[in-house]
This record gives C-alpha cells, structure tokens and sequence, in this order.
C-alpha cells in the first residue's frame, strides 16, 4: 500500500478509451471537475480509463450520460 | 517547381497542419495507454480529430475509426463485412485498394461500365442486383478521370434495396460535401493527406449504426487487458494498436479549417483551374482528354495522352525538360484503362488544388505545345 488520502468517489468506467474522452468532453461543457485516472482494480482488471469525480454528482452525471447517449459500462461509489 | 500531383497527395501542406504536427510532437504521449497528462492530451487530440471528422461527414463520432490509409480502410471494410457468397455491384473505375480486397473476398463481382466519357452506368445497378446483393461500392470520384459519382442517389437505391454502400472517398474527402446519413452511406472510407489536406499516415473509416464490421487487425486496444478478444465496441473495433496521434493532431487541425471555411470555394478554385487547362489543351493537336471535365460536378483531375506516346515518357519529360510534377501511368485502376484502350501507353494525370494558380496552368499549357511541336 503506497501512502495515500482514500475517500469515497463515482467512478464511471467506459467500454473503450475513445469513450472515456467523450465523457471528459462532455463534463468541460457541463461544469464537472473531475478527471480521468486509471480504471480501479476493484471494478476491472487490465489497463483502461475511468472518470472520477465527487459522489454527490451521481444522479447529475448519470443523467447527462444518458441525455447525450455516451455509453459507460459502469457507474458506482467506491472508496479509493 | 509546378506541383500538378493532388490526387496522389495534396502539396504543400498548410502551416498551421505543420505546426501542430510539430506541436504534437513536443507535447504529447500515446493515445489511450495511460492516465498522465501526456496520455491525456494525446487523447484529447484524437478525440479532437474524431469530432471534426464526424461533422464534416455527418458521421457518428464514436464510429469514426483510424487507420493509416484509404487503403486499410477499404480492406477493413470489404474483409470484415463481405464473404465468397455474397455478390458486390462494383464499376469499372474502381482503384486496387477496392478490387484486390473485393477478388481476396471471392464474391461474386459485377462491374458496372463507363460511358464514352468515362461516367459509370449507374443506371445499370438496378438490373444488376441479384438475390445474394450485398453491397454497392464505389468510388465517389474517380482518380483516373475525376469524374464523379452521384453518390446521394446511389444511396437512396441501395436503401430501398436493402443493401450496404461503400464509398471510396479517397479523391473526394474534402472536396465535396459528403453526408452520410441523407446519403445512405453505410461505411465512408477516407484519407488524410489528399483533399483534407493532412500527412500521410492518416485515414480512417466512418462506419454508419447497426454496421457490425469483422476487424482486419487485433491487439493492444488499451481496455480489457486480459480478455482474449478485442473489444467490440467502437471506435476501438477497428483501431488495434497506437494510433497515428502527431499525425492525427495535424488531420485535426486540417479538418478544423475545413469545418470553419467550408469546401465550396476551395472546389469552386480548383475546379475552374482543371477547366482552364482542359479549355486550353482543346486547342493543342493530337491531345486526346478523358472524362467528363465540363460536368457540373467534376474533381480536379486532367487525364491526357499526346497521340500514342507512352504516358510515362510525357510525365518524364514535362518534369525534366520543365519541372512539372504529373503522375503517368494506370494509376492503380487497371479496368478503367481497358475501358478507354489505355491499358498499355498509361495517361498523364494532372491533379490541380485550390492552392494552385492560373500562371501555373498557362505555363503548363504551353510546355505541352513545346512538347507537342
């Protein structure tokens, strides 16, 4: 275990790259701050991309995905 | 230096298609492998590059795949969706990066001819089709005569019947406006570096929704390490390994400036250029031209013989003795030159671009006078 500050995310993992970057285009337009970081372990193993941002953005961000027809693989709360 | 050779590839490159090759390459890691801000911004920039692309074509940007060229694109599409009992409904001017994939495939093939002048007899797909009709593929111009297809109406027919429609765009990508869902087209193969003004190295495929193609080439995809396929979904279907992404950031930028300017002006340029030339040689003796130059739709593209001189000796001449640059030769569409009996003295193909000039054209009529005298 490398040192550092876990705390409950959303954690929103895609079925491709290219999919992750839509996502991060889409989060510019609406005003949300959260970034890419590496797909956690816990949801899949291998390399990818998943986005991350603060948990009480979920329903929002679930909402906008939907509206915008931008296809995720999955979208949960997970302590990282 | 007089650059006549577009259709082969557009010269010069613009400055800012330049600057942000060069940008790239100062400033960006590799697309999709990883989640540092060097990987990051070299994602940015092909995402980037998929947006432009999808809204030249009206295309679906998570199915704007890349692949290195017109070439792969076409394979991808032809190897991936058609099998040895289907039949294709093909013409004539096909260039080999359509016909060898298509014999590779072993489907039963027909060819729809050309006109005197070098027109494919799109009238004719109607009493071509046969129950096993899979797919139309075409060339929206063709890069021997410049002649161009009406791909619109193409596409309304293969929708009525059912049927998949490639479009070859190599010669039209950027030139032409190019619409794929009012125009019905199922996969739009393109390049970068001709009409999009690009490097080469750059292309891709828009594959429209519902279109399942079998990849041509798997492997590393930046998802799902430990699955022993690649992954279905698109973009990532048809983009195995790193992507050309300095490459890529210079399509995008290329792209871009055609998105904001639009294609009318720029063809309008050319084309009246191809005009002047074509109006001019009518004059010279012994100049025989093919296709249609005058139609109301016609690319850039001057094809001649000097009476029966072989093609090659032309070319050669008009570079050494005038520094000209044309290509010479079948250009890769080895039917189009029997059609036209040309199979073995070639033609001398002259490929103009908005980027050049009326003094260049004068010049070059006059070195063929020289030539012919």
């Amino acid at each position: 275990m490398i040192k550092r500050n876990k705390k409950e995310w959303l954690i929103v993992t895609f079925h491709t790259t290219a999919a992750a970057f839509q996502m991060e285009s889409m989060a510019k337009n609406m005003g949300f701050e959260g970034r890419i970081i590496p797909v956690p372990r816990e949801i899949s193993a291998g390399c990818g991309l998943a986005w991350r941002d603060e948990k009480d953005k979920q329903d929002e961000i679930k909402k906008c995905l939907e509206n915008q027809n931008i296809e995720y693989e999955k979208l949960i709360l997970l302590t990282i | 230096m007089i650059y006549l050779d577009n259709a082969a590839t557009s010269f010069p490159k613009p400055s800012f298609v330049k600057q942000a090759v060069i940008d790239a390459m100062d400033n960006i890691g590799s697309d999709g492998r990883g989640a540092h801000e060097m990987t990051l911004k070299a994602s940015r920039i092909v995402y980037s590059t998929r947006q432009n692309i999808a809204k030249l074509f009206n295309a679906d940007v998570m199915r704007v795949c890349f692949t290195l060229n017109a070439t792969m694109a076409l394979n991808t599409a032809i190897l991936g969706l058609i099998n040895e009992n289907d039949h294709i409904i093909t013409s004539v001017q096909e260039h080999n990066s359509v016909l060898r994939p298509l014999y590779k495939t072993g489907a039963d093939l027909t060819f729809l001819p050309i006109d005197e002048k070098g027109n494919v007899k799109i009238d004719m797909i109607n009493q071509s089709i046969k129950p096993n009709t899979k797919a139309v593929i075409l060339s929206h111009i063709s890069n021997v005569t410049g002649n161009v297809i009406d791909i619109k109406r193409v596409g309304q027919f293969c929708k009525e019947h059912n049927l998949y429609f490639i479009v070859d765009a190599a010669q039209s990508a950027g030139v032409f406006d190019i619409d794929m869902k009012s125009m019905n087209i199922s996969v739009l193969c393109f390049t970068g570096h001709k009409g999009l003004l690009g490097v080469q190295g750059t292309g891709g495929l828009c594959v429209a929704k519902d279109i399942e193609i079998n990849p041509l080439v798997v492997g590393g995809s930046g998802v799902h390490s430990f699955s022993q396929t690649h992954p279905e979904d698109y973009p990532t279907r048809l983009e195995a390994g790193t992507l050309n992404a300095h490459g890529l950031s210079g399509l995008n930028a290329s792209v871009k400036w055609l998105n904001e300017n639009g294609l009318a002006s720029l063809r309008e340029k050319e084309t009246n250029l191809a005009r002047l030339f074509y109006n001019e040689l009518c004059k010279i003796p012994d100049i025989k031209i093919y296709g249609d130059v005058l139609a109301q739709n016609h690319g850039a593209i001057v094809s001649i013989n000097i009476a029966d001189e072989d093609a090659g000796v032309v070319s050669d001449a008009l570079y050494q003795n005038f520094g000209i640059c044309t290509r010479a030769g079948a250009h890769c569409a080895p039917l189009i030159h029997k059609a036209f009996g040309t199979d073995k003295q070639g033609m001398v193909r002259f490929s103009f671009s908005h980027q050049n000039t009326e003094d260049e054209i004068i010049k070059t009529v006059q070195a063929i006078k020289q030539l012919v005298n």
